[in-house]
């Protein structure tokens, strides 16, 4: 049995790190331009599929092919920013949360139409590889081996490249020094002579472009299909609320505790009950600090 | 001409905040109650005029859907907390009839009606302890909070079903003694009754001290509760009011559509089209959610009988006109409109005579003078 938990538990943190991934860019994206994207889910999915076509049709390494899915989801985020994002004029964040859903709808429209509803899975040959593990001993206990995909690794190690270069560019770089300042106080940094709607959309480009890499390893290790966005909207979102919104290192421990404790109730009691009880735990936290673990209490805004 | 002008000064001194408004004002009071009642025959006589079970079908889902959402517009719109979980309360209401039914056996015909207000006060019950954590905060985070609230709702339902049916899905009884198109007019006639409780309460929340308290907490929450308003058991109880009506709609609607599944009665569709709706008519005011709701709702109903073949387009043409509205219209049809026709009014009366009382502060139709400066309907 706690062979078993601990297995679990090495498998949490391995997808809570992808989970990260997509979660970091929905918080970053909000402590920036104080918008929320509930339409990152779809992007998410939208970034698997791209994998799945360039996989698919044009035989492309899944992980190369991320270097023309970024890019393109970059894009694409600066192009929503510019015509859905930008045009908002008053109450920037409740109307970018239902602007966003808009998005997200015609994303799954759109992902309807050209892929049907059928759920698919990504294929490689990491996918279906597996290593041992195991077979040593915590604390005078013995934990059996046993296999783990390449892909929960590898996926784990693109998150850690990508959120250790996303943390190189914020705390870095001169674009993250504009970002933080933008994140504190966005008028005053915009008296500094930082451009404030530049650095946004570009910001929001990067938290889309971050959500095409957690998407093609979500891909890789779920079935999905369009639908599967509501699925991960709800998370990504209750992983953000119980991290502390605009908290990127909130959102870090609570993908990473997410993962851990779904994981962990699936073998100690059953998979259907997974997502409740870190559900619950979420109504536990709120009801004790209603801002999050590490975010910030909300001052009277004027 | 000058005989009517008397009579008109006399009749509007006997109006409240009134003094002397001019002929326009009584025959715009007196105008708008004919309209009301003359819609409310339209919608008495309509199934008898298009009898026919598709018609009647889409006309019953634009009632149900703008009772939901009046419910909805009791507590988002009035409060400026916008919800996005109120589909939680739909399926909840669905579920608890659905449940009631099978439990206590009750039979098909009108008797399942008598337990929508069963249904409607299981989902207040219930909307008592999340509106108290979700209150707790405001803004942004409460949106995020009523959205994740929703998808523990849809997990639960899908975990119980699934433990306690074999089928995963909960069957209400068929009324097979409801033949042909008379099969809609019973839940046509529910819905109409449900949506006229709903505009009832709705109208007397707007018009009642209580509700002056919930629009002061959309305007300034901080203030309100400065002068006076006890803002937490106001937001609550106006949470909870709505709870209650969206949870009689989704009542009435498990039965009309007779087996429900989990991810069809907590639906987070829903959820967007409550607030689409609202904010297609106009967020917070109570003619617009009604006209958003039958609007959006009966060309939906349309759309979905005319593309059957796939839910792709549908939601593509869903999420245009949904940017569209929030982007183009984001303060709604009966707003916008009721602003034209006010300054209409005004620069017509400035044009017209010098010495008819001009009017400064000229109400529109939902009774806020229009030269005060407020606060748009959301709260931030």
């Amino acid at each position: 049995m706690l062979g078993l938990i601990v297995e679990a538990i090495i498998l949490g943190i391995l997808t809570g790190g992808v989970y990260a991934l997509m979660a970091s860019g929905l918080t970053l994206v909000f402590g920036v331009m104080n918008i929320i994207n509930v339409g990152q889910g779809a992007l998410v999915i939208l970034g698997a599929y791209l994998s799945y076509f360039l996989e698919q049709q044009l035989h492309i390494d899944l992980f190369l092919g991320l270097l023309l899915t970024m890019p393109f989801m970059f894009g694409l985020g600066l192009l929503i920013e510019f015509f859905f994002i930008r045009p908002i004029k008053r109450d920037r964040t409740m109307f970018s949360i239902l602007v966003t859903f808009g998005v997200a709808l015609i994303i799954e429209g759109i992902l309807n139409i050209i892929f049907s509803a059928n759920p698919v899975q990504l294929s490689a040959w990491y996918i279906t590889g597996s290593f041992p593990v195991g077979g040593f001993n915590i604390f005078d206990f013995h934990v059996g081996s046993f296999y783990l995909g390449y892909i929960y690794v590898f996926g784990f190690l693109l998150a850690v490249v990508l959120l250790g270069g996303l943390y190189l560019l914020v705390y870095r770089t001169k674009f993250g020094f504009a970002l933080r300042a933008s994140m504190q106080n966005r008028t005053a940094a915009e008296l500094i002579g930082i451009d404030v709607e530049r650095v946004s959309t570009i910001t929001f480009g990067i938290g889309i472009a971050l959500a095409a890499a957690g998407g093609m390893a979500y891909g890789a290790t779920n079935l999905f299909n369009a639908g599967s966005a509501y699925d991960l909207i709800s998370r990504l979102l209750a992983i953000i609320i119980f991290g502390g919104m605009g908290s990127l290192s909130g959102a870090l421990i609570a993908s990473l505790g997410m993962l851990v404790i779904e994981d962990v109730t699936t073998v100690v009691w059953s998979p259907s009950w997974a997502t409740t009880v870190f559900f619950i735990l979420l109504v536990v936290i709120l009801l004790l600090r209603p801002q999050g673990l590490l975010g910030k209490v909300e001052v009277r805004k004027q | 001409m000058r005989m009517f002008k008397e009579t008109s000064l006399i009749f509007s001194r006997q109006l409240d905040r009134v003094e002397t408004l001019g002929r326009y004002t009584i025959v715009r009071r007196y105008g708008k109650m004919v309209g009301l009642l003359a819609l409310l025959a339209i919608a008495i006589v309509f199934p008898l005029v298009f009898s026919n079970s598709e018609e009647t079908g889409i006309a019953l889902f634009a009632l149900i859907f703008a009772a939901a959402v009046t419910g909805w517009n009791i507590f988002s719109g009035y409060t400026g907390y916008i919800s996005l979980g109120h589909a939680a309360y739909f399926g909840t209401g669905a579920y608890a009839l659905a449940i009631i039914c099978q439990v206590w056996n009750v039979p098909a015909g009108y008797t399942p009606f008598l337990f929508v207000p069963v249904a409607g006060l299981v989902a207040a019950v219930l909307a008592v302890p999340v509106g108290w954590i979700a209150l707790r905060v405001r803004r942004h985070t409460f949106v995020v909070i009523t959205i994740a609230i929703f998808f523990i709702f849809q997990l639960l339902a899908i975990n119980l079903t699934e433990q306690y049916t074999t089928t995963g899905s909960l069957n209400l009884p068929i009324p097979v003694d409801w033949t042909g198109d008379f099969y809609n007019i019973p839940f046509y006639y529910a819905s109409l009754i449900l949506l006229l409780v709903a505009i009832a309460i709705s109208w007397w929340v707007r018009n009642s001290k209580y509700g002056l308290g919930l629009l002061a907490i959309r305007d300034d929450e901080d203030r309100a509760l400065g002068l006076g308003v006890k803002t937490v058991p106001s937001k609550l109880a106006a949470f909870v009011i709505s709870a209650f009506i969206v949870g009689m709609a989704g009542a009435i609607w498990a039965y009309y559509v007779f087996v429900i599944y989990p991810p069809t009665a907590f639906d987070a569709t829903f959820d967007v089209a409550f607030v689409l709706m609202a904010f297609l008519g106009g967020v917070g005011t109570i003619s617009g959610p009604i006209l958003g709701a039958l609007l959006l709702e009966s060309t939906q109903q349309y759309f979905t009988s005319v593309l059957t073949q796939n839910g792709g387009y549908y939601l593509i043409a869903y999420g245009a006109l949904f940017l569209a509205v929030i982007l183009l219209l984001p303060r709604g049809i009966i707003p916008t409109l009721s602003e034209r026709w006010a300054r209409y009014q005004v620069s017509r009366h400035q044009s017209l005579q010098e010495h008819d009382a001009i009017v400064t502060a000229l109400p529109t139709p939902d009774g806020v003078a229009e030269n005060v400066e407020r606060k748009e309907g959301i709260n931030l």
